[in-house]
């Protein structure tokens, strides 16, 4: 689960039918059913149950499958998770995560549905978005926090709670994005990327997601499917990059092979990190439709 | 008996003679035949004093002749804003005249006003397609003899080989001068060509023009010449609604579904190799349609490619492209926005043909043979991929066939492109409520879920060797979307037959019988 590809990661509606009924067809790597942001207070009973029903009866297929919840300040969160979290999603998106006691007493009213419905403890993971400046504050031990194992930065959010505006070339939100790769970075576990809110700006995403790969992160927020295509295109490695890590990759497993020790390739020296990298890249390069 | 792809046909209906489908190509005339056609002659001083000119229809109707038992053609070329057919039966029906065959390149809902005078037998026959309350009126029985459902090309076919007799052309024209030029580019009406009255003009009867705006001589550039016209009729009662003929620029769909169905029919093309130096292709204005247009010109101006020409009903995005030097020429038969009549009115390289010359089989050539690749929808596909887009799942006639069977048949890879689930049913489905495109014209099927070509396309293995493309079976097709909506109620018919579906050579494909329910 938590190396698996996530380069999009898809919000819909979750009371809307039909895009629920389709999420998955798009390509994404996985989709969020959303009961929070897009779902007006008079409808959050009805998407609840919507939700439920299209995870015990939909096949999503090979797409990572996760529900937003309501986050813990509102009178919804009880209902959701005792909905939702026997319905087996991947895993939960929490909102405006600010602390690990929040995380902690998630896990416990989390631990309790499963074991109610003979479901194994832990099996739902817990992807924290980080939405305020308490949160970035406390994002290191958010983020080896229980079950958590994809965190992520809320760029709209951030920049109110900040006082700042967005811009589309997203500056204001570097010294954020750099600290929480480092966080994710030194908990093992995975950060994707806010959304790119103007779904006209093909070039614009690009670009923000070339920003976010640049910076560390394994993946983009999508508000459209539109943005699928383009953010999968940017994360497809260059075939040379694609070469050199076939190069690495070969010569690792040849070196297993044959009990050799040291690896060289084109007279460096490769370690085992590197060869992760190689092989993780060779698997972008897979997904996005490469011979490798 | 039945045909060959397993459909019952009967030897007759309502005393017509059938002849079932024996496969593409599988039926060529024996030989050349001359049909015969009417000699047209007004003495020089009656056109000169302008007498071929008329102020009203009726008039018209009565110097040629019109009596019980006749067939008078239209086109739909102003498509929801055809307001002359309905004019037109209003004065037939005062006239009492009864037992009319007419054939139209297509009925529109329009021309919903023509079901009483189906029930009262006024109207007995109906040729070409019938979409919406007219079709559905024929669904359930209010037609007393058939619907003979054509395409554009097989309609074409029909009424230059005399299968199809027309004895009074109405055609409809934006502008007309009073020697009896029309054109179509013009006037408060332009509707762009009038390609698919081309036949009806020069093979009918009698040929009556019916116009709002008459124009000194010569009516320049001429669509239909004034060797072909009889009279000309210069009426105050409008023979179009603007807003009906033409919407304005076709836009892109913004539907994610029908775009990412769009960008992989590129992907599909891609791998079959299209997508190359003098691409041609022939693009619709449906959602798909129109997206795929956009996509190949992004994939075009991407690759630095060059087609040599494209063809319509044009659009915008053909315009565009055009504009954009991405072809050569843009052949047209029908215009559905005022950027492409403007197009038509303006650039030399939009060129103006007929429905023979589009797409009609018995000739010496049509421009849909040369197709590189066509976009089509389709009502349901089955798993022969044999395709149906005159019936709805509930059987009711809601559609005609528009160029389905031309292009589909010429083109080098054809393709379907759909939302696999069309109002909470299946499109793909065991068997198709009607065959009107038999699958063997069909090469590649695209829908959101996956991709499923033809085995017996030559391009298989070519495009299912693209690991990017979600390769399915149509079986498997089928059970994904089965899974979603569950099994179709039958649909329950009654023995009578109000419909036949022919192929573009004239066969039968299909028949329909009348709803029960």
């Amino acid at each position: 689960m938590t190396d698996r590809l996530r380069r999009t990661r898809l919000y819909v509606p979750g009371n809307n039918p039909s895009m629920v009924q389709n999420a998955s067809v798009f390509g994404a790597d996985s989709i969020i059913l959303d009961l929070e942001d897009s779902i007006p207070v008079s409808e959050k009973d009805a998407a609840r149950i919507l939700v439920r029903n299209a995870l015990q009866f939909l096949d999503f297929s090979n797409t990572e499958v996760t529900v937003r919840v309501n986050d813990s300040s509102t009178p919804f969160l009880g209902d959701d998770l005792f909905e939702i979290i026997p319905a087996k999603p991947d895993a939960i998106i929490i909102p405006k995560v600010e602390s690990l006691k929040e995380l902690k007493k998630l896990d416990i009213q989390v631990t309790i549905i499963e074991k109610e419905n003979d479901m194994e403890v832990g099996s739902i993971k817990f992807m924290p978005i980080i939405e305020t400046a308490i949160g970035v504050v406390n994002i290191e031990e958010i983020a080896s926090g229980p079950r958590v194992t994809v965190i992520s930065p809320g760029g709209e959010d951030l920049t109110a709670d900040l006082g700042i505006e967005r811009t589309k070339e997203g500056a204001e939100l570097s010294y954020i994005q750099s600290r929480m790769v480092v966080a994710a970075a030194a908990a093992k576990i995975q950060i994707i990327d806010t959304v790119f809110v103007d779904v006209n700006d093909i070039d614009g995403l690009i670009q923000s997601t070339k920003k976010a790969i640049s910076m560390g992160f394994h993946g983009k927020s999508c508000i459209h499917p539109i943005q699928i295509k383009p953010i999968h295109e940017a994360f497809l490695p260059s075939p040379e990059k694609i070469a050199q890590a076939k190069k690495i990759v070969e010569a690792y497993e040849k070196a297993t092979r044959d009990g050799t020790g040291a690896i060289t390739v084109d007279g460096r020296m490769i370690d085992v990190p590197v060869v992760i990298r190689s092989q993780r890249l060779l698997e972008r390069a897979r997904a996005g439709g490469v011979d490798v | 008996m039945k045909n060959a792809i397993d459909r019952e046909i009967p030897d007759e209906v309502k005393g017509r003679k059938l002849r079932p489908f024996q496969g593409n190509d599988g039926y060529l005339p024996e030989d050349r035949f001359i049909p015969a056609t009417r000699m047209r002659a007004h003495s020089s001083s009656f056109v000169r004093q302008k007498k071929k000119v008329l102020s009203s229809l009726k008039e018209a109707l009565v110097k040629v002749g019109l009596k019980d038992g006749m067939t008078l053609s239209f086109h739909h070329h102003f498509r929801g804003g055809d307001n002359l057919m309905n004019h037109a039966f209003e004065i037939i029906q005062k006239m009492g005249v009864k037992d009319l065959t007419v054939n139209a390149s297509s009925v529109q809902p329009v021309h919903s006003p023509l079901i009483p005078l189906m029930e009262s037998k006024v109207i007995t026959n109906i040729e070409g397609g019938a979409n919406g309350a007219p079709g559905e009126a024929i669904s359930r029985g209010k037609l007393d003899g058939l619907l003979t459902v054509r395409s554009h090309g097989g309609r074409a076919r029909a009424i230059d080989s005399g299968d199809s007799h027309i004895d009074i052309a109405i055609i409809g024209a934006p502008t007309a001068d009073f020697m009896g030029n029309l054109n179509g580019t013009n006037g408060r009406y332009a509707c762009g060509p009038l390609g698919y009255a081309w036949p009806d003009a020069r093979m009918a009867d009698n040929v009556i023009a019916v116009t709002n705006e008459l124009v000194s001589f010569p009516n320049y550039p001429v669509s239909i010449p004034m060797t072909l016209v009889d009279w000309v009729v210069h009426t105050d009662v409008p023979i179009g609604d603007p807003k009906g003929i033409v919407s304005g620029t076709t836009r892109i769909t913004k539907d994610p579904m029908r775009l990412k169905i769009a960008s992989t029919v590129i992907d599909v093309l891609d791998s079959a190799g299209i997508i190359k130096e003098g691409l041609t292709f022939q693009s619709g204005a449906g959602g798909i349609s129109l997206a795929s247009s956009y996509f190949l010109m992004e994939e075009m101006l991407k690759k630095k490619i060059k087609g040599s020409w494209a063809m319509g009903g044009s659009t915008a995005a053909l315009v565009d492209m055009l504009d954009r030097g991405l072809f050569d020429y843009l052949l047209d038969v029908q215009a559905f926005d005022v950027t492409a009549v403007n197009s038509l009115r303006n650039n030399p390289r939009h060129i103006e043909i007929g429905a023979s010359c589009y797409a009609s089989p018995f000739n010496a050539a049509c421009a849909v043979n040369l197709l590189d690749t066509i976009v089509l929808g389709a009502t349901e596909v089955d798993l022969n991929f044999n395709a149906n887009t005159v019936t709805e799942s509930d059987g009711r006639i809601l559609h005609g066939i528009g160029g389905h069977q031309d292009t589909s048949s010429g083109a080098e890879l054809s393709i379907l492109a759909f939302p696999l689930i069309r109002g909470r049913v299946s499109v793909v489905v065991d068997n198709v409520t009607t065959v009107v495109t038999p699958g063997e014209s069909i090469d590649v099927v695209v829908t959101e879920r996956g991709v499923a070509v033809n085995p017996s396309s030559k391009h298989f293995d070519e495009i299912t060797n693209n690991k990017r493309l979600n390769i399915k079976s149509m079986e498997e097709l089928k059970n994904e979307a089965l899974k979603l909506t569950g099994p179709r109620k039958p649909i329950r018919f009654k023995d009578n037959i109000v419909g036949v579906i022919e192929n573009r050579d004239g066969t039968v494909l299909d028949v329909i019988y009348e709803l029960a329910d």
